[in-house]
């Protein structure tokens, strides 16, 4: 098992290395240099632009700039936003808790609707249930999530008045973060009309960024139980008179649910993705935002450093998804 | 979806089909892939003409026309079927100009993509090593970075605008081709007619393009179609976040984009532009699922 776990990780490393010199390469390639975007449009004193030029060493030859970057990364600084001067780690650190909430929030809204409804169309196959769960899945895939979004604030917010449109909780609540989860925090501060709040505001950003996810999970988990449905040892446990709830919760299942666990894992990118267009709509304080407003304001730090956390962040929850396979599947570890 | 390809009795009396013929056959069966496909024919239609349905110029302004609804509504006229934007422009007419431009940024897209990632699939499957690592861990990377963010890094680096959005979606897509190619030649290239074709004298670009290429041909047309969605989707979201095809480009993304501060007072200007993209994409979906199932021997009985 360690060993499998090893090669994994060894997969992984070159992966990292490529994308730090794509970020490497982001920064060369942008117009302009670094140092005269940071001087902005008053213009600099020569002098200081050579003495910044050399303190960044942008003076030095491309090899050089690259290990410098190296290890100014591996030292945990990725530069300060151009806009508010802020380190861009710190604000990632800030910002992400928000993007997380989100993101959890969204993969259990999947699981919860999508787990069953896969398990309930693969049971009753070619039923009109099973037709409509994969016609609606089939519409949630190809939905334009930005659209999405609107949609449900133009029904929800506008007409019904249900929910707020936008942000993350109402402006008259204060929440000193612990966390960094409000849904957590308020609670910790016995604040429940703060927790209502939180939750109301958390409603629609959940249904947009989970559709995706969702209708992946419905169709995944419908399959692997069609899959494992036809197998021998299902048709014994029926033989031998089980209840059809358990050979199904429990047999079938249990098999059906390693390709789908691997299939959330995946989702995690896609979660990212999501979370750009989702967090644009509703003005969710979080990284997906934070990334377009940078690229916006033409803030390359934002950019450079927010790919690359985000970059490692997909690969390790890959790294692991992968490690979580050869635990729960012994047949992959023994044959690669 | 895949109801039809299953019930389908197997045609097994006399001569055997030509495999065109007993593809159509499965695949006429699939009631979605055929509504899929019927949809498409539509849409390639006033794509085409699209000059001579479209009532009004796609970008011509009319002032005295704001945000008029569309005509069942009070207020609405005939001459403007679905109503105008907030700066006068006919929707009906661009939408029927954004079909243009989104099929030809799916096409467009999937092509260069199809194209490049086949050549760089073959070439690491055949020539292993250095050559291969390079080109994988290069498709790793681009499969690891969430697909949009990728493309919102590369326009950052080319600079937003359509041709840019269109080349970063293309990059995004790239690896499915690459690893479809490559898994070909890989499982191939040790099999009798290979060895056949080189003691013939074969040289390497004919193994790789006539020899080879064939054997995954039906995977990459599966792929291709349900890449032509993906395209249409990403560069649609890339146009709503500003950093694809630019106003006054009837583009749905970026229309949409324009419409989403009149989302209180005109629903109209947001909910077209997206059921657009909606019904376009999903009929791309259901026309992909549709050749999968029929192309595919591994799910025929």
């Amino acid at each position: 098992m360690l060993r499998f776990a090893l090669t994994r990780l060894s997969l992984v490393v070159p992966t990292f290395i490529g994308i730090t010199l794509l970020v490497f390469v982001l920064i060369r390639l942008i117009p302009g240099d670094p140092i005269e975007t940071m001087a902005g449009e008053h213009g600099i004193d020569p002098a200081r632009l050579a003495q910044l030029r050399a303190d960044y060493g942008f003076d030095q030859p491309v090899l050089v700039q690259y290990g410098l970057y190296l290890s100014r990364m591996a030292h945990g600084d990725l530069g300060r936003s151009i806009v508010t001067h802020e380190p861009v780690i710190s604000e990632f650190r800030m910002l992400f808790p928000a993007t997380i909430e989100l993101s959890v929030c969204a993969i259990l809204f999947a699981l919860c609707l999508g787990l069953p409804a896969g398990i309930i169309a693969a049971v009753r196959r070619n039923s009109i249930f099973d037709h409509g769960v994969m016609g609606i899945s089939l519409t949630g895939y190809s939905m334009p999530i930005f659209w999405w979004g609107l949609l449900l604030i133009l029904l929800f917010s506008v007409q019904l008045g249900w929910t707020p449109v936008s942000g993350r909780i109402a402006v008259q609540y204060f929440i000193e973060p612990v966390t960094g989860f409000l849904l957590i925090d308020t609670l910790l501060d016995g604040d429940f009309g703060a927790f209502r709040s939180a939750l109301s505001h958390l409603v629609l950003p959940t249904i947009v960024l989970g559709t995706v996810p969702l209708a992946v999970i419905a169709r995944m988990t419908r399959s692997a139980m069609l899959e494992v449905l036809g197998e021998d040892y299902i048709r014994t446990a029926r033989a031998k008179g089980l209840p059809r709830f358990r050979v199904i919760a429990i047999h079938a299942l249990r098999n059906a649910l390693i390709p789908v666990v691997t299939v959330i894992g995946l989702q995690v990118g896609v979660l990212f993705t999501g979370a750009i267009l989702t967090e644009t709509i509703f003005s969710w304080p979080g990284v997906g935002k934070w990334l377009i407003e940078g690229i916006n304001r033409r803030d390359y730090p934002v950019l450079q450093g927010g790919t690359l956390l985000i970059g490692a962040i997909v690969m390790i929850v890959n790294l692991l998804v992968d490690v979580t396979y050869g635990l729960i599947n012994p047949r992959i570890r023994y044959t690669r | 979806m895949t109801a039809g390809a299953f019930e389908n009795p197997d045609v097994a009396a006399g001569a055997p089909q030509h495999p065109l013929l007993e593809f159509w056959f499965d695949f006429k069966a699939n009631f979605g892939a055929v509504t899929g496909l019927a949809v498409i024919v539509v849409l390639i239609l006033l794509a085409l003409f699209a000059d001579f349905v479209a009532p009004h110029s796609p970008i011509v302004t009319n002032n005295a026309a704001f945000l008029k609804p569309p005509f069942w509504q009070q207020g609405g006229s005939i001459a403007y079927p679905l109503g105008t934007d907030a700066i006068g422009r006919d929707i009906l007419s661009r939408l029927i100009h954004g079909a243009r431009l989104s099929l030809l940024i799916g096409i467009a897209v999937v092509t260069l993509s199809v194209v490049a990632g086949t050549i760089l699939g073959l070439v690491a499957g055949f020539f292993r090593g250095v050559i291969e690592i390079a080109i994988m861990r290069l498709m790793d990377i681009t499969l690891t970075l969430p697909s949009l963010l990728l493309a919102i890094v590369i326009v950052a680096i080319l600079g937003p605008g359509l041709m840019n959005a269109m080349l970063a979606v293309a990059i995004v897509l790239l690896p499915h081709y690459v690893r479809i190619a490559r898994a070909a030649v890989i499982s191939e290239v040790s099999k009798d007619y290979i060895t056949a074709a080189k003691v013939a004298g074969a040289g390497r670009l004919r193994l790789m393009f006539k020899e080879i290429l064939p054997n995954c041909t039906a995977p990459l047309i599966v792929q291709a179609t349900l890449g032509i969605s993906t395209a249409i989707l990403d560069a649609a979201a890339l146009g709503f976040l500003g950093l694809g095809a630019q106003p006054p480009l009837p583009e749905w993304g970026t229309m949409l984009a324009d419409a989403r501060e009149f989302v209180l007072r005109a629903w109209w200007v947001v909910t077209l532009p997206g059921s657009a993209i909606l019904v376009t994409v999903l009929a791309f979906n259901l026309l992909g699922d549709g050749l999968r199932d029929a192309l595919d021997p591994k799910l025929k009985r």
